[in-house]
């Protein structure tokens, strides 16, 4: 049980409005992702959703009953923070323990939760350590063991992952979907990462400035992103975005091409430039071209093992099928 | 500091201020080690020879000699109960956001400042006296016989002066440890369905321990010597003789040094017990 609708939510700090009039519904057991880049008021929303802040207008609510003026702890969300917020001179089982003892559990069933948990997270020979000395990944399995125990309506995710190191990231990030799968609970997850939005959610919330750019499955963003800002915010690397007459020819004001969709050749094709920087990752191999009259820097993702290097000179063909046109507010042309 | 040089050279800089401090601390207490073994008395006939221990015995077989420890230890308690207990609350209400902030907190401060002798005696003239105080001003509005606090409650009066001025010190030394508290787990705690009095005591208290011990130690350290505050009150008179006091009396009031000597290195010992016993409770938060 976790359906949470926002209704024409506001959120001013003092005369800076941070979030103008914003409607959203996530559902019972979706994974939702809010993303944007910084500053653009995803954890302000998750805040809000929380109940650590109030909302200036309209209202939340969870599962039809409206929630806008219950405190965070009745509201039936448990939160993992950024910082994973451990209670430093508590023990790992202390720390899982205390939402329970809070809402006063009986020991018995908390100890069985606090196991079960422990179990599902790899926690069980640490439960008798401070969190000073876990690591950074286990600190993390800390903190949402601590939300699981309370079998919450929605886990909040405020970026999570962001203090991992790289190889922990993607490790967690796995582990995160698995509890998804497993616990079948609403989940929100606040990221500036479009890797971690895209591989996890079942739905992204794109936010820029407090305001929802799409909302929609990641290949629903990633095939039709409804405007330039999106198209460019969604997919690795970036798409490239093409002004002038080269757009007009397709009759609009810009165009999108994904790295992806550009054939790339040494003899022959629509576009030229001249290579400046080749990233070869085993996999893939990502060209940087210059001079191509058309943009700064168009990048193109080829095959691993093309050998082309700096100065060469290449020819691109985008493919014709998956072109993005955009007009001149930036919105997508069907 | 890795190679030979660098560590002969650090010592060889070091040694002047080594040896310095050393000295400081070194010639008093051998000083007042070799006079408590003497009878001196400056003004009846001056060094007398050495006595052994009689100095040591007489001091402790006085009359004065238990309840003085008794009333140091009484004073050194009350204070740091006072201080800490309210420095806690005051730093909690200095943390949050206000009008003001900053002069608030200058002015909370500003009585470590008032150096002890004045302050002891702004308290003694302005607040306590019995007939033109501001106290007894208060208490006659409401018909009441103004009390007569230096004789009358004349240990809690000390305490209350002495708190007044190291009140500030603790409520500076828990508000940083405050502001060090990351909000994010006091916004769990508040999620994990704590009420504002169990974050307080879940919390914000186990963060502040190490703070709280800080704060103890270092007062009772200021506390245990506390001189111009009942020189300029009682005098030592209703009870309010400290060890430090008794000694102040003995050397100078009775001018016998000898004597005095041995009540400093009585005091030196009672130090030690209060730091070991200390360290015992609340030493223990300055690990990890």
């Amino acid at each position: 049980m976790g359906r949470i609708q926002l209704e024409n939510v506001t959120k001013s700090f003092g005369n800076v409005e941070v979030i103008p009039p914003l409607n959203l519904t996530i559902e019972d057991g979706e994974f939702a992702v809010f993303v944007g880049p910084s500053g653009c008021g995803k954890s302000t929303l998750l805040r809000l959703i929380a109940g650590l802040e109030d909302v200036t207008s309209g209202t939340i609510s969870i599962d039809g009953t409206e929630a806008t003026q219950v405190p965070p702890a009745k509201r039936g969300l448990a939160m993992v923070f950024q910082s994973y917020a451990l209670y430093p001179h508590m023990s790992v089982r202390k720390n899982i323990a205390f939402p329970m003892k809070m809402a006063g559990i009986d020991e018995a069933e908390q100890n069985k939760r606090i196991e079960a948990a422990a179990k599902a997270l790899n926690l069980t020979d640490y439960l008798d350590r401070k969190p000073g000395q876990l690591s950074g990944g286990q600190r993390q399995r800390v903190a949402i063991g601590r939300a699981i125990v309370r079998e919450p309506a929605a886990f909040l995710f405020d970026e999570p992952l962001s203090n991992l190191d790289a190889a922990l990231r993607v490790g967690m990030r796995l582990e995160i979907s698995e509890l998804h799968e497993r616990l079948e609970t609403t989940m929100i997850y606040v990221t500036h990462d479009q890797v971690e939005a895209m591989t996890m959610a079942d739905k992204i919330v794109v936010l820029r400035a407090g305001v929802i750019e799409q909302v929609g499955s990641p290949l629903e963003l990633y095939n039709s992103p409804c405007n330039t800002f999106v198209a460019g915010f969604i997919g690795s690397p970036k798409m490239n975005l093409i002004e002038g007459p080269e757009a007009a020819k397709y009759n609009a004001q810009t165009i999108g091409v994904r790295p992806e969709h550009l054939e790339v050749s040494a003899e022959s094709g629509d576009w030229s430039g001249r290579v400046s920087v080749s990233e070869h990752l085993g996999s893939d191999t990502f060209l940087h071209v210059h001079d191509t009259g058309l943009a700064d820097s168009i990048t193109v993702r080829t095959d691993g093992n093309v050998s082309f290097k700096h100065g060469d000179r290449v020819f691109m063909t985008p493919r014709a099928d998956v072109i993005h046109r955009f007009d001149a507010q930036g919105l997508r042309i069907e | 500091m890795a190679t030979q040089h660098s560590r002969s050279a650090a010592r060889l800089m070091m040694a002047p201020a080594v040896i310095l401090l050393l000295g400081w601390m070194l010639v008093p207490l051998t000083m007042t080690l070799f006079f408590s073994f003497k009878k001196y008395l400056p003004l009846r006939g001056g060094d007398l020879g050495w006595v052994g221990f009689d100095n040591y015995v007489r001091f402790v077989t006085s009359s004065a000699f238990w309840p003085s420890v008794v009333t140091t230890l009484i004073i050194v308690g009350g204070v740091l109960a006072i201080t800490v207990v309210l420095g806690v609350l005051l730093a909690i209400l200095l943390n949050q956001p206000m009008w003001g902030q900053g002069m608030v907190r200058i002015l909370v401060i500003a009585p470590f400042f008032v150096m002890p002798t004045v302050s002891a005696l702004v308290w003694k003239n302005m607040f306590m006296d019995p007939n033109y105080g501001l106290l007894a001003h208060l208490w006659k509005f409401f018909g009441a016989t103004p009390v007569e606090w230096l004789s009358q409650a004349s240990l809690p009066s000390i305490v209350m002066i002495v708190s007044w001025q190291w009140l500030p010190f603790a409520t500076l030394i828990l508000l940083t440890a405050i502001q060090s508290l990351d909000s994010e787990q006091l916004e769990a705690a508040e999620m994990d369905g704590a009420p504002a009095l169990k974050r307080f005591g879940y919390i914000t208290l186990p963060h502040l321990s190490r703070a709280i011990t800080v704060v103890i130690l270092i007062q009772t350290i200021f506390l245990l010597s506390i001189f111009a505050e009942i020189f300029v009150t009682t005098g030592g008179a209703f009870g309010t003789k400290t060890l430090s006091y008794l000694i102040f009396q003995r050397v100078l009031e009775s001018q016998n040094v000898g004597l005095g000597s041995a009540g400093g290195v009585y005091a030196i010992i009672l130090a030690n017990i209060v730091a070991i016993f200390l360290m015992r409770i609340v030493g223990k938060n300055l690990d990890a």
